[in-house]
């Protein structure tokens, strides 16, 4: 267990060397100087030398990124270039948007994946059952940006329930963690249902349901434990996509979490910026993923860790 | 203030020995103090540290925490004297002696002397400070030691005596005056930027009207009143609070809920004419001109746009009424860089005439009579890929094909700065003036300075004969010389618009809306220098 | 397993098609995904008879004097976008550029994940590891902003965006090829081949690509929706195919603005994204269970 999980955490930092180096390399060969975006439009070339020098974007590539790598090792992220403030805490500010989002989101996505997979298992193969999962298929075909836009026009904008964009209270977080959540629950319908079906088909089930068990007892003792594996594994891999993939339902619904704050930065190269997010999200993944292995076999005993 | 016969006296000495002077404030009759606003904008405020701080957004913000020696008159483009209280200038217009306020306090409470302003100088100028203003002080004696590193204090600024600070200019500067005014020139106090461990732009500390209340990330700041204001009676509002987030449309129903005063980001382009058409609601709108010019530049270093025919044929078939109706209005047609609300803007030139047969024409005579195929940089926010493909149906109806590259903001200006760019439309990246003179517009973007490799100039334009008359024009630094150096400015324009290195296109107008209690002079809404509002002179009328 | 049995199930995949596409049609909802696609082809293909304006021409009558845009009316059947141009022409070529996108993008992540996939499950030396560490790095980028930065430095057309979408897209195949490579090359009746002396090459050929091929045609299919999904995504933040070329994305990026007074301007196109990427989750699904009846739903 300790060595599983030891190895894992040294796969953990050697992926994120790689994440870091790549992203470090991508931001390197962009075809935009960050200098400039600094300097502003007004700079001599002598100012902008001198601020070139000062970041130390004159060094050589490797040197650049092993400073960077040695400030990251002592938890230091840089300073944003156009905010000149400490990336690490830009992102720690945004953090809690992002975080009440994706709770949210998860929350959501929960509820309506595991009701709509229930309901179509428990009605399988009636009419019920093709609209949940053809649904449930539209969902996870609908684009995030169009089903916000389209939550926003009628629940903010016609019936005016929500408010239209913003952060603060629940009510503003409802409609981005809906959007994030109907566009992510398509998968967790499908699985709770095979997962439901798997369990209604055993022989054991067959005689408790003819003896009357009721469907609630069923649902709750047998086929929710049954599913509960991949659906913890899903909500790893969510966590690990929220973080810092939530760049489009943010900006539809002007959210100020980790993604605005990645693609304010992409648009105007603010490179200390968005290697942190990228780092911060690689992170998530990483340890979603993590997070997802380990708990499995403390729910089912039959998968050892390896 | 605390001085009051002290300080009349001292102006009115100096009032004999030199040209600037400071001058009573005006207060508004109709004014009551107390109240408190809402403005709110979509895009976080990145800082508000002056040596940085660099857009429209935070520009006015900085205004109101800082001052520097220099100031405009609310609502005009008239400089008047701000921290300083006075000032001389040699008759070899390279000294220039500013007398400071006394008893000027910064928010922390202590007084503001001369060692701040040269403090402040030093900071700006520091290369590691970093600031994109570094540039505007070029003229200063030891400016450039500065930059390369060779000296860290600036040799041209003394300080006389503790209210008193002398600069020494290597040439004559006409704008000088005005480089003063801009924000990178506001007086910081030394121990608050290093208390504030690197991050000043956060917990910025000035002298200005208003003070820091609160700062929450990607939701809200929030200015506080500064009760010992130095301008006596400013300013009227104890509290502003910029909500941070905010769509332009949530921003408009809000306003109509009575919820905000001022939406930052202006009126959405999909509900302008709703908003127009309801004559309660225009009424609360504020049109006026803005410092800004939206052009095409073409580079001229490279065929086909080196011959001089295909750049007129350009500024001849873009149908400008067009683009400008596409905008909503918002703007009017531009037919040369100065904006129609700078000094020095020529009423009586004519410009180019929208003209598609005669532009085809030109082609012909340069030599393609078919057209040519070639390249249109754009920013990649709305309303730029639009405007781009406007532009880009107006070259198609005379044979030329221009393909679009609608990208980043950071890569379109990589393009232009590097050459490679043919055509670029400067919408989102294009010049808002940074200060109310004509010279502000010709050196970056269409001087020689600017035509290096990396310059703002993406036409790479270099006329030398043109460079040496901006350069004689801004060595007429002598007041009553003003008016001829502005005719110069003119000629000088006019001189470029034959060259037509640009095809301006359209200058942006201004429309501020404001909620019904908002009070003041129309002109505080649509201040040349303060995007959206003057937070300084408005007020509201709803206060007891 | 024996090594005949598994000669046949090799085989399998090309005497089953037409089996299988009668099967597949009595599927209601792959017959609706089917239709759909080939209503999206049709429009795609005959875009330039379907189409009553070229598709970039700004009509003059098709913006108020205000600049707003115009409503569905007789002339202009879905209304007019901000520059006046005919929603419904933009609609049918921006559906090739869905389709291009789509199935280039789609094919290329299919080329490259099964490449490192096979190589990685058969090849267990260190070029087989280096191979799949790399493949695990690139599952904990953060895709849509590894996309972005990819589009930034290539500057964004229509193939540098399908090239961008591969790049990121390729690594679940490369997982799931990976997997079924290493179960295939466990099987006895490879390690017989082996044993024989056949080469490496033809084991590949005759025997693991011929097994993976129901499972590339089940990835084909369902990944062409992501594909789409993708394009429009980035499409509709800026870096994806460039204006004045249509596609479904980029349209509803150029007219979000108006997106309550001009709702046509952002559903239309929308419900037409969600629709194609409907169709293709919905074959691609009825595909998977047809030939692989064990596996159900994606967990």
């Amino acid at each position: 267990m300790w060595a599983y999980l030891l190895r894992r955490l040294i796969q953990a930092v050697l992926i994120l060397l790689g994440v870091s180096f790549i992203t470090f390399l991508l931001l390197y060969v962009l075809p935009a100087d960050p200098v400039r975006q600094i300097a502003g439009r007004s700079a001599t070339p002598q100012v902008v030398e001198s601020i070139r020098r000062e970041l130390g974007l004159d060094q050589p590539f490797l040197v650049q990124y092993w400073n960077y790598l040695t400030g990251l090792v002592q938890g230091d992220f840089g300073r944003s270039y156009l905010q000149k403030a400490d990336v690490a805490g830009l992102i720690a500010s945004r953090l809690p948007a992002t975080l009440q989002l994706m709770a949210l989101a998860i929350l959501f996505e929960l509820i309506i994946g595991l009701g709509m997979g229930v309901a179509a298992a428990l009605w399988r193969g009636r009419a019920v059952d093709s609209v949940l999962m053809m649904t449930s298929f539209a969902a996870v075909s609908a684009p995030q940006f169009v089903v916000g836009l389209l939550l926003l026009y009628l629940f903010a904008v016609q019936f005016g329930w929500f408010p239209i964009s913003g952060y603060g209270t629940f009510s503003h977080a409802v409609l981005p963690a809906l959007t994030l959540a109907i566009t992510g629950s398509g998968w967790y319908a499908r699985m709770m249902r095979s997962s439901m079906i798997d369990v209604l088909d055993t022989d054991y089930l067959r005689t408790a349901r003819a003896k009357g068990l009721s469907r609630g007892r069923i649902i709750l003792r047998h086929a929710v434990p049954n599913a509960i594996l991949p659906i913890i594994a899903m909500i790893g891999i969510d966590i690990g996509i929220f973080m810092g993939g939530a760049v489009v339902v943010e900006s539809v619904f002007g959210w100020p979490g980790i993604g605005q704050l990645a693609w304010q930065a992409i648009q105007r190269v603010d490179i200390p910026i968005i290697m942190g997010v990228t780092i911060v999200s690689a992170v998530a993944i990483v340890l979603g993923n993590l997070l997802a292995d380990m708990i499995a076999p403390f729910v089912d005993p039959r998968i050892k860790l390896r | 203030m605390k001085l009051p016969h002290l300080l009349l006296g001292t102006a009115m000495a100096l009032a004999l020995a030199g040209p600037g002077l400071a001058q009573e404030e005006q207060l508004d009759p109709n004014a009551k103090p107390g109240g408190s606003i809402v403005i709110t904008y979509k895009d976080d405020v990145a800082t508000l540290d002056p040596a940085i701080g660099y857009d429209w957004q935070n520009w006015s913000m900085i205004k109101s925490v800082f001052d520097g020696l220099m100031d405009y008159a609310p609502g005009t483009t008239d400089l008047r004297p701000g921290l300083a209280e006075s000032y001389e200038i040699s008759d070899d217009l390279l000294t220039y002696t500013f007398k400071l306020r006394p008893g000027v306090k910064f928010h922390n409470g202590r007084e503001m002397t001369a060692e701040d302003v040269k403090y402040s100088f030093d900071r700006v100028l520091l290369p590691a400070t970093q600031s994109p203003g570094a540039g505007f002080f070029g003229s200063i004696k030891g400016a450039d030691k500065m930059a390369d590193g060779s000296a860290t204090s600036l040799e041209g600024l003394t300080v006389v005596d503790p209210l008193t600070v002398r600069f020494e200019l290597s040439r004559p500067d006409a704008t000088f005056l005005h480089v003063l005014a801009l924000n990178f020139a506001s007086v910081v106090p030394k121990e608050a930027v290093e208390a504030s461990g690197g991050d000043f732009g956060h917990q910025p500390v000035g002298t200005g009207a208003y003070k820091m209340g609160e700062w929450l990330p990607g939701q809200r700041v929030v200015f506080q009143k500064n009760p010992d204001y130095w301008r006596a009676g400013l300013p009227y509002l104890d509290q502003i609070t910029f909500e941070i987030g905010q769509e332009p449309v949530v921003a408009l129903l809000r306003l109509q809920n009575g919820e905000v005063d001022v939406p930052g980001d202006g009126i959405p382009p999909a509900k302008f004419q709703e908003v127009m058409a309801d004559p309660e609601q225009a009424a609360r709108v504020v049109e006026g001109g803005q410092l800004h010019t939206g052009y095409i530049t073409m580079n001229v270093t490279q065929p086909p746009f080196d011959k001089v025919e295909v750049r007129h044929a350009i500024n001849m078939a873009i149908n400008k009424d067009r683009v400008v109706q596409m905008i909503n209005n918002r703007a009017v047609p531009a037919n040369q860089p100065l904006p129609p609300s700078m000094p020095g803007y020529s009423q009586d030139y004519a410009g180019y005439a929208y003209d598609v047969e005669g532009a085809k024409k030109l082609l012909t005579e340069a030599g393609y009579p078919d057209g040519f195929a070639t390249e249109l940089y754009a920013m990649n926010t709305d309303p730029n890929p639009r405007i781009a493909q406007a532009i880009q149906q107006d070259l198609k109806a005379i044979g030329i094909n221009a393909e679009i590259r609608a990208l980043a903001q950071a890569n379109v200006i990589e393009a232009g700065g590097a050459g490679n760019a043919p055509m670029v439309w400067s919408g989102g990246m294009g010049w808002i003036a940074d200060f109310p003179d004509p010279s502000n517009f010709y050196g970056p973007i269409l001087g020689c300075d600017g035509a290096g490799e990396g310059g703002w100039n993406w036409s790479k334009y270099c006329n030398e004969e043109l460079d040496a008359a901006a350069q004689a024009a801004d060595a007429m630094a002598k007041p009553e010389e003003a008016e001829a150096r502005l005719q110069a400015w003119s000629a000088v324009f006019e001189g470029v618009m034959k060259d037509a290195p640009w095809a301006p296109v359209f200058n942006e107008q201004r429309f501020t809306m404001k909620s019904p209690r908002m009070g003041g002079a129309d002109a505080l809404y649509t201040d040349p220098v303060s995007i959206p509002i003057n937070y300084d002179y408005v007020y509201v009328t709803d206060v007891q | 397993m024996t090594e005949t049995t598994d000669a046949v199930a090799a085989a399998i995949p090309t005497d089953i098609r037409p089996r299988l596409f009668r099967r597949l049609m009595r599927r209601k909802t792959a017959v609706f995904g089917a239709a759909v696609i080939a209503l999206v082809v049709l429009g795609a293909v005959f875009a330039p008879q379907l189409a009553q304006f070229p598709p970039d021409q700004q009509n003059f009558d098709g913006l108020t004097l205000e600049g707003a845009p115009m409503q569905p009316n007789a002339t202009y059947w879905f209304g007019t976008d901000l520059l006046g141009r005919d929603l419904l022409s933009r609609l049918l070529y921006g559906a090739r550029t869905s389709l291009i996108i789509g199935v280039v993008a789609n094919g290329l992540s299919i080329l490259i994940g099964t490449a490192v996939g096979v190589t990685g499950g058969w090849q267990r030396g260190w070029v087989g590891a280096v191979l799949m560490r790399f493949t695990d790095l690139m599952m904990a980028f953060p895709a849509l902003l590894l996309a972005i930065c990819l589009a930034a430095i290539f500057q964004p057309s229509l193939w540098i965006v399908a090239l961008v979408i591969a790049l990121v897209n390729w690594v679940q195949t490369a997982r799931i090829i990976y997997t079924q490579t290493i179960s295939l090359a466990e099987r006895d009746f490879i390690a017989a081949e082996r044993t024989l002396g056949a080469s490496d090459w033809r084991i590949l050929r005759h025997h693991i690509l011929p097994h993976l091929l129901p499972t590339l045609l089940v990835w084909g299919t369902l990944g062409i929706s992501i594909t789409v999904l993708l394009e429009a995504t980035l499409s509709f933040l800026g870096v994806g195919v460039q204006p004045p070329t249509p596609s479904w994305g980029n349209i509803i990026f150029e007219n979000q603005t108006y997106f309550q007074s001009a709702p046509w301007l952002v559903f239309i196109p929308g419900a037409a994204i969600l629709l194609l990427a409907l169709a293709f989750n919905l074959v691609g699904d009825a595909l998977r269970e047809e030939m692989d009846p064990t596996q159900k739903g994606r967990g």
